[in-house]
């Protein structure tokens, strides 16, 4: 029997007759959230949140609450900007295009309250370049909320004033970064900023403080303010709370996005009973647990991980692989993350170095190119995949590559380089046989190509 | 008199703007003729960032790009202008980001994504597929492969965040999901009908 669904943001995405105009949208119950949320103290909404235990879904799974809590109101005087940060562009990940296609008055609903907690009056929506209709849903969205007085001067009758803008990226991966977005929603090359002492909460978006939330962290702001925060930290875990979007692509027969409480479900019970298994009925090869950044987990694979006993205590124990229940902290604890959410699995027939080179050539694509490590690495990384897929390989390519990328990780400005060398270093370390038969091709091919020169010359004499 | 000595110059060769944009892109720094409201509508980008107008420089190139087609050095002189910039300000975006192009591509634009799980359902033959059915040349170097008639440009592209549905391709803005050989020949009729 499989595990149901818990749809709190896509409750009504794909339900009937549900579209994207406001109307529809108050018809089920839009905008409440907001009313409520404007007669609270905004020191009691940030307070609510951090209750709730909410933590990021942009991929780094950090404390929304304690996000927000870096700018403190009583000692700031800069004004502070919020940025929807809506370049979904982490491979593997579909999720934010959901919300933003199908249910955009969500998302406005969730950041016109994270606004409003946070004193923000002037905000904007990254969207990557590509959505180009989204982006249009979305302003039209913004234009139907303000003509019902949610946004604008005086949203919902009070005095509180808040416009929101959309912005549009045009094409590069590095801009989903919060401090390349902050570059490039500024006018220039979207350059990660360091940090310190560019924390977006102290220097951010024209040097003000700035709060960088993903689409899916904004709608459960909205969740959290209709439940309240204890009721929310309810569903899922402690310390991973709430429902998290799953988006399943690769080799298994119902790919899709799934919404579930956090760690409801192992990583065994997604595939097989919510995805319908592996495609065709093969075997389970590799998976790809959180964006195409996060490392590889091996099918077989045994993880010794710490677990709470009902007493409370804590316990170790062995899991396998399909074990794995999917929420922040187990996934980190078995060596890779939750990430985006996108989960990318391959199948037995499936070429790990080629596997590899495709996430490589994009990764060398992808590098802005400000830190020598990451700009030099991913392009090197790619090359050597490419002539071990070729067959071009030379016989050390398996320990050179896993040497590239130890030599870029923790050596960058922004987590880029993180990124890049984790797929390398795991790929390369637990399927390694197949990086050496790769390796060894063409020193192979050339040593027999000449004992059996060496024969038939033996032959002629 | 002129001193024995003094050398004359030679005369500077003619260069015409046709010898110094052999690829057919004379009138490349001349403003085209602005469709009516495009002044306005750029006016209207730049007041969505009260704090900095430089910000406004990614709107603006889009606006160009779509009106025109490609950003042409007119184009980067224009936006810098109105936003008080140099025009390396804005040349230097046109070459980070990959959405913006210099010169003129097909009329009809796929873009078909390459990134692992459109991969791993096939996107690579796809992409062939498409490029010999289009006719396309050689890729130039940003791997944009257009047809000698100019009606199409066949690309690939990193990840569109479609990767529940691959293949996943776009044709102009529009996003086209599961693919096949045979739903990419529908689609090319559809789009050139």
């Amino acid at each position: 029997m499989p595990i149901a669904e818990r749809r709190l943001i896509f409750k009504n995405i794909d339900a009937e007759g549900y579209g994207i105009d406001i109307d529809c949208y108050i018809k089920h119950g839009g905008y409440e959230d907001l009313k409520k949320a404007l007669t609270m103290a905004p020191a009691d909404i940030v307070a609510e949140v951090k209750t709730s235990q909410l933590r990021g879904r942009g991929g780094a799974g950090f404390s929304c609450g304690m996000k927000w809590g870096f700018i403190d109101p009583k000692k700031n005087t800069k004004p502070v900007y919020l940025i929807c940060n809506a370049d979904e562009s982490e491979p593997g990940t579909f999720k934010d295009k959901q919300i933003i296609y199908k249910d955009p008055h969500q998302l406005l609903e969730g950041m016109i309250i994270a606004c409003f907690a946070n004193n923000v009056h002037l905000a904007y929506i990254y969207i990557r370049g590509e959505f180009t209709l989204g982006a249009k849903i979305l302003e039209k969205a913004i234009q139907e909320a303000k003509a019902k007085n949610f946004l604008g001067k005086g949203v919902g009758g009070t005095g509180y004033e808040l416009e929101i803008y959309i912005h549009r990226g045009a094409g590069a991966y590095i801009c989903g970064e919060e401090t390349g977005l902050i570059e490039s929603l500024e006018g220039k090359r979207a350059y990660p900023r360091i940090k310190p002492p560019y924390f977006p909460a102290v220097l951010g978006l024209y040097m003000c403080p700035t709060i960088v939330n993903n689409v899916e962290t904004l709608c459960n702001i909205k969740h959290i303010v209709a439940m309240g925060g204890a009721a929310f930290a309810k569903i899922g875990k402690p310390n991973n709370t709430g429902t998290r979007l799953l988006c399943v692509s690769g080799d298994v027969e119902k790919p899709g996005y799934y919404e579930f409480e956090v760690g409801a479900l192992t990583l065994g019970e997604l595939l097989n009973d919510v995805c319908g298994g592996i495609k065709g009925g093969r075997k389970l090869k590799a998976i790809i647990p959180g964006g195409s950044s996060a490392k590889v987990l091996k099918a077989g694979e045994r993880y010794k991980i710490k677990a709470k006993k009902a007493d409370g205590t804590m316990e170790e124990k062995e899991i396998g692989l399909e074990d794995i229940p999917m929420d922040f902290d187990t996934l980190a604890a078995v060596g890779s993350m939750a990430g985006s959410g996108g989960i990318i699995v391959m199948d037995e027939t499936r070429d790990m170095v080629e596997c590899l080179g495709n996430i490589n050539t994009f990764y060398a694509h992808e590098s802005c190119g400000q830190c020598t490590p990451c700009r030099e690495g991913s392009l090197w990384m790619k090359k050597i995949t490419d002539r071990l897929v070729s067959g071009e390989g030379q016989v050390n390519d398996t320990a050179l590559l896993k040497n590239v990328a130890d030599n870029i990780a923790g050596r960058t400005i922004c987590a880029f380089g993180e990124a890049c060398a984790w797929p390398v270093q795991s790929f390369v370390t637990k399927f390694k046989d197949e990086f050496d038969s790769h390796a060894r091709r063409k020193t192979e091919a050339a040593e027999k190509a000449s004992t059996e020169g060496a024969a038939k010359k033996l032959e002629a004499v | 008199m002129s001193a024995p000595n003094t050398v004359v110059p030679p005369p500077a060769p003619e260069i015409s703007a046709a010898a110094a944009f052999p690829e057919g892109a004379q009138g490349h720094h001349e403003l085209p003729a602005f469709p009516s409201g495009f002044d306005a509508q750029a006016d209207e980008l730049v007041t969505h960032y009260p704090v900095s107008k430089r910000s406004a420089s990614l709107p603006l190139l889009h606006l160009w790009q779509e009106t025109f087609g490609y950003i042409s050095p007119a184009g980067i002189e224009w936006i810098a202008g109105k936003l008080e910039l140099q025009p390396i300000n804005i040349l230097e975006l046109v070459t980070f980001y990959p959405m913006f192009r210099e010169h003129p591509i097909g009329r009809i634009q796929i873009k078909v994504c390459r990134t692992l799980s459109c991969a791993l359902a096939g996107s690579y033959a796809l992409c062939d597929h498409f490029q010999k059915k289009c006719g396309t040349a050689e890729p130039d170097a940003h791997g944009i492969a257009t047809s000698p008639d100019k009606k199409y440009s066949v690309e690939f592209v990193e990840c569109i965040a479609s990767c529940g549905t691959a293949p996943v391709i776009m044709i102009d803005d529009d996003f086209h999901e599961n693919v096949t050989t045979a739903r990419a020949d529908e689609l090319l009729a559809k789009y050139t009908a």
